[in-house]
């Protein structure tokens, strides 16, 4: 008994309640007439497009900069993989591993800087990381308009200048990675194995890494800094790193998300990026200072849940679509939980 | 630091500074002209002070930038929606708007002040994340509750499906109702008297609160939490009543500005109340711990005159409105991260000089409270 | 000046914190205008017997204290600090508690500001009315007179020299209607010495007007020209209570800390110091808030466990944590090498220090010492993984080094055998262990680096007494087994005379003398209260 009100405190109610909620849904489904099969399907399709964003936040809460309310950075870097990618004309594999290649790049420089940034704002990160963000997209947006692209897919019409809003990725490397090995049962499930797969790859990445010398000094860094000093780490080297890894993991993760989707979305898509992948990670069992896969995996899984399931059942028995709003309260409310949880240790 | 006035009034003005000029590189290539520009910002003060001066009591109490005003624009924005329903006119629409917005943002503002208090050291971030919060509950009544199980009487207001409101409300009753009330035109010059009297009267009241016991223990509370409590000042309840006045202001600012626009966008409207008159604010000179009436009169002002002039600008130096227009949300977004990386750095090095200052004595730590004891481990 | 009765009788006061008993049978009193100076080491009981006079949560919260407390005659029983300054008493802390941009006179008047009533207090509440200024102002300058001191009441307290933030600080105790008794915890600890003369004359006048005083400091010379009774503490009981005239500084300073002499702490054994100097400090400097550090020089030789000792805030906290690069520091460290080479320590880099094989136990085990959250394993060898590169498998040729979780686990059971860790696992997180049990774990990280110098820092602060003996032990035998150099940072002298070949006593930040432990123990009291001019012989010898 004693156990169970341990998991419970730990855990916390409203992570209980949202699990429960969805549970109640999946079995709530087949009595209106929404279909079991369709569900998982577009479940599992979710949780590949988002869970590397949602992996992004790891890096930065374990070495005690806070949830990376500035993904919108890394997604920014992605954008101009992606972008440049086609610009050049390739496509299939080559292209999305082009896209890959250029968005690492970038996000190394745009992860470098805003790591210094952030290790001048100690105690400040949230904020400013969302501002950061905000601006960083606006700005981008003006960019988007100037920058010198050729390409026809790309660039608007009659104008012949400045990117559209949304570019498709048909014939370059729309779904790379969701057909590859993927496979069917029945009509309407269709598992995206090779999404699943790449995800799987990139998880195996970060958890060995903080396996590794540095990853642990990172570790400590977000559960101690003063102990983390006093052990001769240079406290502000681990932030920037934590930073240029997440930033990385952001861009990688828009690109993973880009080729399910089918489109490039530019301009001001980016901006509201980063709740969701923090509102999940905070769902999957996250502090604000400490963050493991398992948290990963499981906020993902939560919260794709509660958003594919909730339109589907919710509109099927209220004949009216409350999918947005109920989004919005539940990552939200999380968040908000999670901020005003009274830490066990104080920082 | 021996600095001359002349630098340190350059570097604690700076971002002012900035936009002044950006200004007056702006507005020759907008073409617009001098008396157009003249009268637009007329209006526009008188449309927005009252919201940009209901953030200046959460920074006197320390709770740095109040995101949450966006709670007490949607508190308005429900009175606004009622009163057009029930087709209550003129100045007694207004006052009835503002009648029934003040309990609701009282109340939301209690939240607001209660969850602030929760995340200490966290409030803006805080605020932040509970203005979106709110307008996720805000949706579910306005989109879905009105109109089925709240009763609306007219139905012009309604969605097509049946329940929710509109988009877009046409506040035709109250239209301008307060600034017409006391109509004034100097050489050919609109000016809303009447609202600019009721901004005067927001000033007066700030300046006589800051005189105020509850005033100066909002003060103390701001500069130290530790120190105040230890000399018997209730911080937590002081800093929940700050948020509430700054809450209900709100909400009497957002009814100003709908009047004068006319028309209100439901679902729009307030999400950017928060940010603009925030980033208004800081244009003006004012920081994350402190803020004066100036600061927020000069604010508006340059704000808005970028605001007007930047998409014409932009059409005359690149060939695309559209840039101009992002070029506003940059500068609006670029401001406010600005301001909070130097009231961080400042933060920062103010604890070092402090700690360098009281060398050999007993610095004291923060948050370290007196009726915490004598430490004995 | 002295009327008949008391305004405060403390009798038979006593308090236990969970069988920890820390005072016992403390009975004295206070007449109105006499100044009473308190004198003890820490650890003796003066912190407790004021949080219990002044009401503070903690005393309740653990079980309350027995005894009574009488003011003028009527019994009290403080639950809070309020309650406490409702029946007039105040008590000036050692760190100060001023807004930093309020005035002198805001400040002062904080929280008791003077006002002007208004219609609006009707409707919502007291704290409408506006402040009356003037009024506050006159108020101000009149506890400023009280005090015979001068201060601009219009200067904002931030731009203030630390003196005059300290009579602020008293004046607003004072501007009480009724205050009768005021406390005084270490005045003088930031004030020059003209300042401290100012104030000295300014409570000699507030004594004047009846109020009753409680000095407590360690500056013995200033408790002998101001009080007008003197009583010392130590370990929880009253050692003595005299008027002062007639009283010495060494005589106040041998009832501070003589005990008898425990012949069972005197086990001969035999030192390990050589003759070979390992540390050298020069005209070191820390600045750490608290426990400043002005001009401290002293050596230390191979294989010696060598003491410091001193009252707290005279800056002993400060040396280890200055040579080992956590608070910002000056002057010169040379030390020798494992080679015997003479080599020059690098200041303000603590991975320069741990590289250079010195080590350090905290005394801020759970701020500094420890990974809470973590388990017990990481702990134990973090440090070392991290500065000296063991517990990791180098993977692709060194490219990559993994965490060897096994190296990892088998080194942290050796120590949980060795120093009886008491946890459910190599994986507890340590947060969940008790204060003893934490502390050998941060023995145990330092022990895993296997250094040349370890400084050891309050070794036995918050652990029972089983623990305590098991650490000072453990310590003893290291420095036996190894010939480790240990550098033992303490404030309880009796621990530095069991284990240390020679003690270094630490006031003012600066060196006051070194002794060998079995010097008598007031000569280490005169040192630690102040008095360096006179160097008696057995001094002389150790410091050579």
């Amino acid at each position: 008994m004693n156990r169970l009100k341990q998991f419970i405190t730990d855990f916390g109610w409203p992570r209980i309640i949202i699990a429960l909620f969805l549970i109640s849904l999946f079995f709530a489904a087949p009595f209106v007439d929404v279909r079991i099969d369709t569900s998982f399907s577009d479940l599992f399709n979710r949780f590949g497009m988002n869970a590397v964003l949602v992996l992004a936040m790891v890096p930065m809460v374990q070495s005690g900069c806070g949830l990376n309310f500035g993904l919108p950075l890394g997604v920014i870097a992605g954008l101009l993989g992606s972008t440049l990618s086609i610009e050049m004309g390739m496509t299939g594999t080559a292209g999305f591993a082009m896209a890959i290649a250029i968005a690492c790049l970038f996000a190394m420089v745009l992860g470098y800087g805003y790591g210094k940034l952030l290790n001048r704002v100690k105690g400040d990160e949230m904020m400013i990381a969302t501002y950061v963000g905000f601006s960083s997209v606006a700005f981008m947006s003006i960019l988007w308009l100037l920058l010198p692209f050729k390409s026809p897919t790309m660039v608007w019409g009659f104008a012949g200048k400045g990117l559209r809003t949304t570019i498709s990725l048909e014939g370059f490397w729309s779904h790379i990675l969701n057909d590859f090995l993927a496979f069917r049962i029945g009509e309407n499930f269709v598992f995206p194995t090779g999404m699943i797969l790449f995800f799987a790859v990139i998880c195996l990445l970060v958890w060995s890494f903080m396996h590794t010398k540095t990853g642990t000094a990172l570790t400590a860094v977000g559960s101690n800094p003063e102990f983390a000093r006093a052990s001769g780490i240079d406290v502000n080297r681990m932030r920037t790193i934590s930073v240029v890894f997440s930033t990385m993991l952001g861009a990688v993760g828009i690109l993973v998300y880009q080729q399910s989707f089918g489109f490039i979305q530019l301009y001001n898509a980016p901006f509201y990026m980063a709740f969701p992948a923090v509102a999940a990670i905070l769902l999957g069992g996250a502090s604000v200072n400490k963050a493991s896969m398992v948290n990963v995996i499981v906020g993902t899984l939560l919260f794709q849940g509660i958003l594919t399931m909730t339109p589907s059942v919710i509109n099927s028995v209220l004949k009216t679509d409350m999918s947005e709003v109920i989004r919005i309260i539940v990552s939200n409310g999380m968040i908000l939980y999670a901020l005003t949880r009274r830490t066990k240790v104080s920082k | 630091m021996n600095q001359s006035k002349t630098t340190r009034f350059l570097i604690n003005n700076a971002v002012t500074i900035l936009f002044v000029i950006l200004s007056i590189m702006s507005i020759p290539l907008s073409g617009y002209s001098l008396p157009y520009l003249f009268q637009e910002i007329l209006t526009r003060l008188g449309r927005n002070m009252f919201l940009v001066l209901s953030l200046l009591i959460p920074i006197i109490a320390g709770m740095g930038l109040n995101f949450g005003i966006v709670l007490g624009a949607m508190a308005g924005q429900i009175g606004l929606i009622l009163v057009s329903d029930w087709n209550i006119l003129g100045m007694q629409g207004i006052l009835l708007a503002a009648i029934i917005g003040t309990p609701i943002s009282v109340f939301l503002g209690w939240i607001c002040g209660s969850v602030m208090n929760r995340a200490k050291g966290r409030e803006m971030v805080t605020s932040y994340i509970l203005g979106f919060f709110i307008d996720g509950l805000y949706q579910l009544v306005v989109l879905y509750l009105m109109g089925s199980l709240i009763p609306v009487l007219n139905r012009a207001l309604v969605l097509s499906r049946g329940y929710g409101i509109r988009n877009a409300v046409n506040l035709v009753g109250i239209r301008q109702v307060l600034d017409n009330l006391l109509p004034l035109q100097i050489a050919g010059v609109r000016i809303p008297l009447a609202t600019y009297l009721v901004i005067a009267a927001l000033c007066l009241f700030i300046v006589w609160f800051r005189k105020t016991k509850l005033g100066q223990d909002l003060r103390a509370v701001g500069q130290d939490m530790g120190t105040a409590e230890a000399a018997g000042i209730p911080v937590e309840r002081t800093r929940i009543i700050a948020i509430i006045i700054s809450t209900v202001l709100a909400c009497y600012g957002q009814i100003i500005f709908l009047q004068n626009l006319g028309t209100l966008n439901t679902y729009n409207s307030h999400t950017q109340t928060g940010m603009f008159a925030i980033a208004a604010l800081l244009i003006g000179g004012a920081s994350v711990v402190k803020a004066t009436i100036p600061n927020a009169f000069i604010g508006v002002i340059l704000f808005h005159l970028l605001f007007i002039v930047s998409p014409m600008a932009g059409k005359e130096l690149v060939g695309s409105a559209q840039i101009g227009e992002y070029f506003r949300q940059f500068i609006s977004f670029g401001i406010i991260a600005v301001a909070l990386v130097l009231h961080a750095w400042r933060r920062r090095n103010e604890a070092e000089q402090s700690r360098s200052l009281l060398r050999g004595g007993g610095a004291r730590q923060e948050g370290q409270s007196r009726t915490a004891g004598i430490k004995e481990d | 000046m002295n009327s008949r009765n008391p305004i405060l009788q403390i009798t038979n006061v006593g308090k236990e914190y969970y069988g920890n008993r820390v005072l016992k049978d403390i009975s004295f009193d206070l007449y109105p205008g006499e100044i009473l100076g308190l004198v003890g080491e820490n650890g003796a009981g003066k912190s407790t017997l004021m949080n219990i006079l002044f009401g503070m949560p903690v005393i309740a919260d653990t079980g309350g204290y027995e005894g009574t407390i009488s003011i003028n005659g009527t019994a009290v029983r403080f639950r809070t600090p309020f309650d406490a300054l409702d029946a007039g008493i105040g008590m000036v802390h050692q760190e100060f508690s001023l807004i930093p941009g309020f005035t002198t006179t805001e400040n002062i008047l904080l929280n008791s500001e003077s006002q002007k009533k208004n219609i609006l207090d009707e409707v919502f509440g007291p704290r409408m009315d506006i402040l009356d200024r003037p009024d506050m102002r006159r108020r101000a300058l009149e506890a400023i007179g009280k005090l015979g001191i001068q201060l601009d009441p219009e200067m904002c307290v931030s731009e203030m020299p630390v003196g005059h933030k300290q009579f602020t600080e008293i004046a607003r105790e004072i501007i009480r209607k009724n205050m009768k008794i005021l406390v005084l915890d270490e005045p003088t600890a930031v004030l020059t010495e003209s300042e401290a003369s100012i104030l000295l004359d300014g409570l000699k006048k507030l004594a004047g007007e009846g109020i009753g005083i409680i000095f407590i400091s360690h500056r013995l010379q200033e408790v002998l020209d101001l009080t007008d009774k003197v009583v010392v503490l130590r370990d929880g009981l009253i050692a003595h209570e005299a008027p002062t005239a007639g009283l010495t500084i060494r005589e106040i300073a041998r009832r501070m800390v003589g005990r008898g002499f425990d012949s069972k702490e005197a086990e001969v054994r035999p030192s390990r110091a050589t003759d070979e100097t390992v540390l050298e400090v020069e005209n070191l400097w820390v600045d750490m808030p608290g426990e400043t550090v002005r001009d401290v020089s002293f050596s230390v030789r191979r294989g010696e466990i060598f003491g410091i000792g001193g009252l707290a805030g005279q800056g002993k906290l400060g040396i280890p944590n200055g040579i080992m690069g956590l608070m910002s520091a000056g002057g010169s460290v040379h030390f020798r090498d494992r080679n015997g080479v003479r080599r020059t320590a690098i200041l303000n880099d603590p991975r320069s220090a741990l590289e250079q094989g010195m080590a350090f136990v905290s005394e801020d085990r759970r701020g500094v010492g420890l990974l809470l959250d973590e388990p017990v394993d990481w702990n134990i060898v973090f440090t070392s993984m991290q500065i000296q590169g063991r517990f990791l498998k180098p993977i692709f040729g060194g490219l990559i080094k993994w965490r060897d979780e096994g190296a990892i686990r088998k080194t942290a059971w050796e120590y949980i055998h060795s120093l009886e860790i008491k946890c459910t696992s190599e994986r507890q997180p340590v947060i969940e262990l008790s204060g003893g049990n934490q502390q050998k774990i941060c023995l145990a990280k330092a022990f895993t680096m296997k250094p040349e110098i370890m400084f050891v820092s309050e070794p036995t602060r918050g652990i029972d007494i089983g623990a305590k003996r098991l650490v000072l032990d453990t310590l003893r035998q290291y420095n036996q087994d190894y010939g480790t150099t240990i550098i033992m940072v303490s404030s309880e002298l009796e621990e530095l005379r069991s284990i240390c070949d020679r003690i270094a006593v630490i006031d003012e930040g600066c060196v006051a003398g070194i002794l060998p432990p079995g010097t008598e123990a007031s000569e280490f009291g005169l040192l630690m209260t102040g008095v360096t001019a006179r160097k008696t012989t057995q001094q002389q010898g150790a410091e050579q």
